[in-house]
């Protein structure tokens, strides 16, 4: 050892620790944006099945279903939200699934060892993953003219933060089911398991009216039901539905005979979407 | 929140300092009892075979891991209950890779910056000084993914002492890498100690890269079997190393136990022995061994020696035992599971 004193470069205190964490959620989240931006395929082939579903399936479907009775709804129109909330869907979950990626490329650990709280790195990584599910609903959002329906600005103002607060909820659910998984494949199979009965369940494709007993049960059970009945009440509002078709079509969810009002749903939504995110954060501040 | 000038402590004052570790992982103890002092600016090397405890003390010392029993602490911070205290003053290079292949370079390390909270204005620069010490500046914009593997460590070097770290831990830094790019790492290593006042902990298991550090911890089976510089160890060894081949390797072991009095070992297919004065031994052992010798070898006492010497066997034999010792068990967790 020389006897010379060395000069120390600067070392930061602990500052007030919410503006950590605040820094902590930014720079998370910034990261899942550039990889949303460079991962231009995964923008393409992400947006593939739900046009598959409202144009192959939809026109299909809409011959057999004929031109809704006394309405004149096209099926189109009818499945259209059901088609954004499985963009959300899908692409929030996928977003999950970079957890464990990170996890089996090693990135994981740059953020493990890093002086941030690990409730703020899960945070980031929801809010992140959240951002690009809405972003993908809004691409398809933009195909709406094709399917009768108009382009007005509250429409499209409701549209999008309901997109949000379910792709909040799911990439949360998601994160959940992540944070304990250490290999890709077994995560897929598990989101697998979730994601068909999740969307089949929602009413994203027919009307939850009318159903037998036990598919009652199961749907009410979906919380995705709770995001797809107020996007398509706002939808069938803005293009002008008859009462009649509007009680048939979007007949809400109601438990025990009591119809749960669109506010309640909304916050069924949020609330979930938090606990989701508290679950997957205290399990996440487990991994080694 | 300021930011302050931590005042440098003298020579004398450890900046790493730790006492009894121990961990374990259900029956084997892989770290039994560690003690040591790293000096501010020192570069210390932890010399040991795969498996001996070097990554199971060295993730202690970053907070990694939390030891069975002992204590640490790094730049005067206790590793257990001051874990963000201690992260944010040390800078940390794996084994394995931990970039993010789809970023680029620079934004690979601008995350890094804004993670461990580097303020706004000095981040650019600090990115550009780093990178340029690691020859890498040219190729910030570029995709992390089309890098070759040691253009990835230097990355991951550079990121390391981008948040002005007191200590930089380099977990095995040249593993898996051919010996080429291994010299360039070990010359930006050096470049980076002549300009930052940083205090470097590094493990390998490579006996060459270990004359690069001021001090050197030889572990072994969970324990410092010796602490010292390398020029002291390798004296303390004293004898050169003599291998011979022979026609009998049994009885060429035999006849220098009964007439020369040196325990001999087989190590890579030659009879090695230690002598004071290899080359005078030579004429006395052609004259005296009564076994054909096929070639022999002398040797001035390497590091390789020093761990024959603390531990009983080279590196390579320790190395394969550990394997199988850590193997077995790691089986044994999996069934347990």
């Amino acid at each position: 050892m020389g006897s010379t004193t060395l000069v120390v470069a600067p070392v930061r205190l602990a500052g007030g620790s919410w503006r950590d964490d605040a820094r902590t959620v930014r720079v998370v989240w910034n990261r899942e944006l550039i990889r949303f931006r460079r991962n231009r395929i995964r923008i393409v082939t992400s947006l593939a099945q739900p046009i598959l579903f409202l144009f192959v399936l939809g026109t299909g479907l809409s011959s057999l279903v004929g031109t809704s009775r006394s309405s004149g709804i096209d099926y189109r129109t009818f499945v259209f939200p059901g088609v954004l909330t499985m963009t959300v869907l899908f692409t929030a979950t996928f977003s999950a699934v970079s957890v464990v990626w990170d996890r089996e490329f090693g990135f994981l650990r740059e953020m493990l060892v890093a002086p941030a709280r690990r409730g703020a790195i899960i945070v980031g990584k929801a809010v992140g993953g959240a951002t690009v599910a809405t972003m993908q609903g809004c691409i398809m959002l933009a195909l709406a003219g094709l399917v009768h329906i108009p382009y007005s600005v509250p429409l499209f103002v409701t549209l999008i933060l309901e997109m949000a607060l379910a792709a909040f909820m799911l990439t949360a659910f998601g994160l959940m089911l992540a944070s304990g998984i250490q290999q890709v494949e077994s995560f897929q199979v598990v989101i697998q398991f979730f994601v068909m009965p999740m969307f089949f369940l929602a009413g994203a494709l027919f009307p939850l009216s009318g159903l037998p007993t036990w598919l009652t049960i199961l749907t009410r059970l979906d919380p995705l039901a709770y995001a797809v009945d107020p996007m398509r009440r706002a939808v069938f509002l803005a293009v002008g539905v008859p009462p009649a078709a509007m009680h048939t079509l979007v007949p809400g969810i109601s438990w025990f005979g009591w119809r749960v009002p669109t506010g309640l749903e909304v916050t069924i939504v949020a609330v979930l979407g938090v606990v989701l995110l508290l679950l997957a954060s205290r399990r996440f501040a487990k991994t080694e | 929140m300021g930011q302050i000038r931590e005042a440098s402590a003298g020579p004398g004052s450890g900046v790493i300092v730790a006492h009894g570790l121990r961990r374990s992982y259900g029956d084997v103890e892989a770290v039994r009892g560690v003690d040591l002092e790293v000096q501010v600016g020192e570069t210390f090397g932890f010399l040991g075979p795969n498996g001996a405890g070097k990554t199971t003390t060295i993730s202690i010392l970053c907070t990694l891991l939390t030891p069975t029993s002992g204590s640490a602490e790094v730049a005067g911070f206790d590793v257990v209950s001051q874990r963000l205290e201690v992260r944010r003053r040390i800078g940390l290079v794996f084994q394995e890779p931990t970039l993010d292949e789809y970023l680029t370079a620079e934004e690979n390390l601008r995350f890094h910056a804004e993670l461990y909270g580097v303020p706004k204005p000095e981040i650019a620069p600090r990115v550009e000084q780093v990178m340029r010490m690691v020859g890498l500046w040219e190729r910030r914009s570029n995709v992390v993914s089309t890098f070759s593997g040691g253009m990835k460590r230097r990355l991951e070097i550079a990121r390391g002492l981008l948040h002005s770290p007191r200590v930089l831990f380099l977990d095995e830094p040249t593993v898996g890498l051919d010996p080429q790019t291994r010299a360039h790492i070990w010359d930006y290593i050096e470049e980076l100690k002549a300009r930052e006042a940083v205090t470097i902990f590094l493990t390998t298991h490579y006996m060459d890269e270990a004359e690069h550090c001021d001090r050197i911890a030889i572990i072994d089976d969970g324990l410092i079997a010796a602490l010292d510089t390398p020029d002291a160890l390798k004296a303390s060894v004293g004898n050169d190393r003599v291998e011979i081949r022979t026609a009998d390797d049994a009885a060429a072991i035999a006849a220098l136990a009964e007439r020369f009095g040196l325990e001999a070992s087989v190590s890579e297919g030659a009879v090695r022995v230690y002598v004071p004065h290899g080359a005078e031994f030579i004429p006395r052992l052609f004259a005296d061994l009564g076994v054909p010798i096929l070639s022999v070898n002398v040797a001035a006492p390497t590091l390789d020696d020093v761990f024959m010497t603390y531990t009983g066997r080279t590196i390579r034999d320790a190395e394969a035992s550990a394997t199988e010792r850590l193997g077995a068990s790691a089986f044994m967790r999996r069934r347990r599971r």
